[in-house]
């Protein structure tokens, strides 16, 4: 069934041509915690692409399944049902495809932006964007090198080796996302990345993300709960009660 | 980029402590061996400074160190006579307390033959004894000067001389004087004692009448000879002559009526098997507990700073961090606190051993021994915080 809205205006291609053109397909993506009586179905037949270079917001209120969207497409949550295909590759079919592995696909695929930046307090800005360069097998100077450029180009030269607690909101904000950018991901992952900052750094950060999403080419999909910083976004989700209600 | 180092250098705070504390541990648990190569090395001591290739004693006694032992002086000669056997000396011992400068001053005497083996060892200050009485060569550790007195038995005696670590079996520093002087001071009795002595024999020897005056005075002046005759010694040692059987030496002297021959092995193992097995089996007892603690502790230190960086661990595996790289950073913490903890602990018991009481000895193969046993440790008690860590969700990076 395909999805309402999206792809009314696109041209219908199969669902293997489909694959090829999009950084994320989602196709009746469903999520059930629990089993019987106790089950809670947090995701139910969620189904959407988003183009490379795209910015997506996913809206919704509290509990409403955003985050469990974020994670499904993420691999850090597996889906019950429905299919996951990133960058061309498929990753669920009802449920995690056997000996996939998860933690490199996300390291080569995904970069992720939490709500509280989640640095690693006992590194710097730079060893933080480093570690994930790092773990991606490049070597320290190389990842020493891409970090130090990555972190200049969102103006924070000055800030290479102040740690997390001496950063401000927004420039930890921003280190965040240069460590989400450091393996050129295909799909970013933002899962309230202003909830913790003042409006104007939210407002920043939003920026930035829309800058950086046309700039890398990039996949953006942005959870958040507030509709004033969705402005200039691409396409906006809305999701209510574990459903996709809306696609704008 | 190494993570344990950083995470260690951002909190080395709270690292430095924890290896304090942990390095206290391990200094005791160093020491409580040392304590035990202390205890071995004082109980040999004596017998290895002696240089005695066999200790004769009173028959059927472990002595002169683990039992009480008495012969006569003049067995040295018999003993002399014996093929095999190169020289004889008598020695004597015996564990003195007297008061000095307010005080209680307890030592190990030995009385030795001028002309024979078995004084001081080495002279590290003033000279030996030469004067047949009143003379007295000191352990280092009495803390004595060359000139002073003190009075033993009836008389005074003067250090002339300062010698080494030489103590009994029981720790005390020993002090030299000769055989003679030895004997004095701890068989000949004091003018009232000697007195009541004579008394003694004479008013039993009138009670008995097949005897006449004339026979009893004789006989009083001779059993009072015997019983003030000092000259009794605790052993006498041999040496050897090159060549000599060991075995056929001691087999001959064991046909002697009142007298047991005990080589260097014997000995040894009397002094080791009995006098300190209980402290031995003590200290290893405390040393397993202590060992044992140190376990707990590392595993709950470790245990700890793994929930503290649940949210670490959680966004390393979300960005796609292999687990391996997680295992080495709690490993590679828990092993440098243990490898940092024993370098304290080794330092600490290094600047301190010689002012214990009893002496310590820092054997390298303890020491490395107990090296291992902390690396163990510390690779088992990371085991607790790996096995938390492998458990963590990458989903628990998420939400604010």
């Amino acid at each position: 069934m395909e999805p309402a809205g999206f792809l009314a205006n696109t041209k219908k291609l199969s669902f293997p041509e489909r694959v090829h053109m999009h950084a994320v397909e989602v196709e009746n993506l469903t999520k059930i915690y629990g089993k019987g009586e106790t089950a809670v179905t947090a995701i139910a037949d969620a189904s959407f692409q988003v183009r490379p270079g795209e910015l997506v917001a996913i809206l919704g209120p509290s509990g409403s399944g955003k985050t469990t969207l974020l994670t499904s497409i993420g691999l850090i949550n597996e889906p019950t049902h429905g299919k996951v295909v990133i960058d061309g590759a498929m990753v669920a079919d009802e449920g995690w495809l056997p000996g996939l592995d998860l933690k490199r696909l996300r390291r080569e695929k995904l970069g992720f932006i939490f709500q509280a930046h989640n640095l690693i307090p006992f590194l710097t800005a730079l060893e933080n964007v480093m570690i994930a360069l790092e773990i991606n097998h490049l070597s320290k100077n190389e990842a020493k090198s891409r970090a130090t450029e990555l972190l200049t180009s969102l103006n924070l030269g000055h800030r290479l080796e102040s740690y997390p607690m001496s950063l401000s909101g927004g420039e930890a904000q921003r280190v965040a996302i240069a460590r989400a950018l450091a393996n050129k991901p295909k799909v970013i992952l933002a899962d309230e990345p202003t909830a913790a900052l003042d409006t104007e750094n939210g407002k920043n950060v939003m920026d930035l993300l829309k800058k950086l999403a046309v700039e890398n080419h990039s996949a953006i999909l942005v959870v958040t709960h507030d509709q004033r910083m969705v402005e200039g976004f691409d396409r906006i989700f809305h999701v209510d009660d574990g459903r996709i209600t809306g696609m704008n | 980029m190494n993570l344990a180092f950083r995470d260690i250098s951002y909190h080395r705070g709270r690292f430095i402590l924890t290896s304090i504390g942990l390095g206290l541990l391990l200094g005791v648990v160093m020491s409580m061996g040392g304590i035990y190569r202390g205890l071995f090395a004082d109980a040999m001591a004596v017998l290895d400074f002696t240089k005695a290739d066999i200790w004769v004693v009173q028959q059927n006694t472990n002595g002169p160190f683990a039992e009480s032992s008495r012969i006569p002086e003049d067995i040295k000669y018999r003993i002399k006579a014996v093929p095999g056997v190169a020289e004889a000396s008598p020695l004597s011992f015996q564990t003195i307390q007297i008061e000095r400068m307010g005080k209680p001053f307890r030592f190990f005497l030995i009385g030795y033959d001028l002309n024979g083996f078995g004084g001081p060892p080495v002279i590290i200050a003033g000279r030996a004894i030469r004067q047949k009485h009143y003379e007295m060569v000191v352990a280092q550790a009495m803390k004595m000067e060359i000139g002073e007195k003190i009075r033993l038995g009836l008389h005074d005696y003067t250090v002339v001389g300062i010698t080494g670590k030489i103590v009994s079996s029981g720790g005390d520093p020993a002090a030299y004087v000769t055989l003679a002087d030895a004997q004095d001071i701890q068989f000949k009795k004091d003018n009232n004692a000697i007195r009541n002595d004579r008394e003694r024999i004479g008013a039993n020897l009138a009670g008995i009448q097949s005897i006449s005056p004339a026979q009893a005075k004789f006989l009083k002046q001779n059993i009072a000879a015997i019983t003030e005759s000092t000259h009794t010694v605790n052993t006498v040692v041999a040496r050897l002559a090159p060549g000599a059987n060991l075995h056929e030496v001691q087999e001959r002297i064991s046909r002697w009526n009142h007298f047991r021959p005990l080589s260097v092995e014997d000995q040894t193992r009397i002094l080791t098997k009995g006098m300190i097995e209980k402290a031995r089996m003590q200290l290893g007892l405390f040393r397993v507990i202590l060992l044992v603690i140190s376990a707990v502790i590392i595993s709950l230190i470790i245990y700890t700073s793994t929930l503290d960086k649940i949210k670490v661990i959680a966004t390393l595996k979300l960005i796609g961090s292999p687990n391996r790289v997680i295992i080495v950073m709690i490993l590679q913490q828990s092993l440098l606190m243990g490898v940092i903890a024993y370098g304290i602990g080794y330092l600490l018991i290094l600047l301190t051993h010689e002012k214990f009481p009893r002496r310590i000895v820092l054997e390298p193969l303890d020491l490395q021994g107990l090296f291992v046993i902390v690396i163990a440790i510390c690779t088992i008690s990371s085991f607790v915080g790996i096995r938390k860590a492998l458990k963590v969700e990458p989903a628990e990076a998420l939400g604010g």
